[in-house]
């Protein structure tokens, strides 16, 4: 298996970049990490005319901890996202997300804003910024805007880049007080895609009661979307919380798909039974421990 | 590099391979597990699946373990890179890690083990001693078809030791 041949491009600078992109159109790919797209090329899945290469805007490394959140550069690797103190503190879901993508050697090289990118619904990255209502940067020559990712998937493996944007960077958003979360996901080998995962995030009120649960769902629908359950687990404290009647709701709610690992109905119980487990432990974390 | 390379022209790149620094000419295209192999003649890489599921390619690039098929040679450009090749001691001598596969039987038929090396020789760097947990979530990115893996982690366990000993 060997990649297509294609135009090799490797600029020093973000305007360089985008000056290309410009230039190669639908033609042109980035590549960053290359742990999705190198595979895709191997296996002749994609055949890009051009790859531009960002491996060497260092520039693009940077991320960021400030009092609004998280802010991953388009080279920041997983491996050095998930070993960060910093971003533990400011925003522990990415760490617990992190931790379950793919192998060590592939973090070392896979990158954060890649894997939005990708967006891939049966990866754990798109549902971390659906879930805490984040954006991903994304410049063209001339031109910069922020997309939130409630707009920014489109479709499996589509995002709202055009050909000619390059995706420079995406926010995680801080928690708010008394605000917890919590991953969990089933897959059948460590590292695997899973079957079936949940992101969850309760936020309780002054008088330590549930005001916000919301979860989503991995490989449940075409793109990541959030399914809000403040109204299903009730307006109660952490312990008492109908946390079963909100994994009812995201069983409703959601649309996965059978294929060879999994039937659909399969998915959709494994859902329900994480988001209960994600749920609750969200809602004892934001409680305090 | 600015300009465009297309797809039939060479790009000229320096690797330091194993603290040797190595030139070689290669399409854009070209992985650096095949670079490795066939521009460099340094076939202990070993290529399995060339997706990046089975590990028998890892390499140290700066160090840290990466898949050496899902890396093109012209991105690890003045870097360096470590292969199977470079564990062992100026002289010869096995390393710790080597000398463990051995011991514990980590290894039958050989395919796997260059990565399974690459990759236990960067944990037990970082973390001379690991926890079980941290030896399974470390070599989790590795198959190996022969061993049922006990012994792997019998020789990541006996390495740790060796590395402690000699310390």
């Amino acid at each position: 298996m060997k990649p297509p041949p294609f135009d090799y491009h490797s600029p020093r600078s973000v305007g360089e970049a985008l000056e290309i992109l410009a230039a190669t159109g639908r033609d042109g790919k980035v590549l960053a990490g290359g742990q999705s797209l190198i595979p895709m090329l191997n296996m002749r899945l994609a055949a890009p005319g051009h790859v531009v290469d960002i491996n060497r805007l260092t520039e693009l490394a940077a991320v960021t901890v400030g009092p609004d959140g998280v802010r991953t550069g388009a080279l920041a690797r997983h491996a050095q996202v998930e070993r960060s103190g910093p971003v533990a503190a400011a925003q522990p879901l990415l760490r617990r997300a992190l931790r379950l993508v793919a192998h060590p050697a592939i973090r070392n090289r896979g990158t954060v804003v890649g894997s939005l990118v990708h967006a891939d619904p049966a990866a754990e990255l798109p549902a971390v910024l659906t879930l805490l209502g984040g954006s991903v940067r994304l410049a063209r020559r001339g031109a910069v805007r922020d997309v939130p990712a409630a707009r920014f998937f489109t479709g499996p493996l589509e995002s709202a880049a055009e050909p000619d944007e390059l995706a420079v960077s995406a926010l995680f958003p801080a928690l708010p007080p008394r605000s917890g979360t919590a991953f969990h996901e089933v897959a059948r080998r460590h590292g695997d895609y899973a079957l079936a995962g949940v992101a969850a995030r309760v936020r309780l009120d002054d008088d330590l009661r549930v005001a916000a649960a919301e979860v989503v769902c991995v490989n449940a629908g075409p793109v990541p979307e959030l399914v809000d359950v403040t109204g299903d687990c009730g307006h109660r404290a952490p312990g008492t919380a109908d946390w079963g009647a909100a994994a009812r709701a995201v069983r409703d709610r959601i649309d996965p798909e059978a294929d060879i690992h999994a039937s659909a109905a399969y998915r959709r119980h494994l859902a329900g039974v994480l988001a209960e487990r994600a749920l609750r432990d969200a809602a004892t974390e934001a409680a305090g421990g | 590099m600015g300009e465009p390379v297309g797809g039939g022209t060479d790009i000229a790149i320096t690797l330091t391979v194993n603290g040797v620094v190595r030139r070689a000419e290669v399409p854009g295209r070209r992985l650096l597990s095949d670079c490795l192999r066939h521009d460099l003649g340094l076939t202990g890489t070993h290529v399995g699946c060339e997706h990046g599921v089975c590990g028998c390619c890892t390499v140290l690039l700066d160090g840290e373990p990466v898949r050496s098929c899902l890396m093109f040679a012209v991105t690890a450009d003045g870097h360096a890179v470590t292969t199977v090749e470079g564990l062992a001691g100026p002289g010869g001598e096995l390393s710790p890690v080597q000398r463990a596969f051995a011991e514990c039987h980590g290894l039958q038929c050989g395919f796997c083990t260059p990565g399974f090396l690459c990759v236990v020789t960067a944990l037990l760097r970082e973390n001379p001693v690991p926890t079980e947990e941290e030896v399974l979530e470390g070599v989790s990115g590795n198959l190996c078809r022969c061993t049922g893996y006990q012994n792997i982690l019998r020789s990541v366990r006996r390495a740790a030791e060796i590395m402690a000993e000699e310390r």
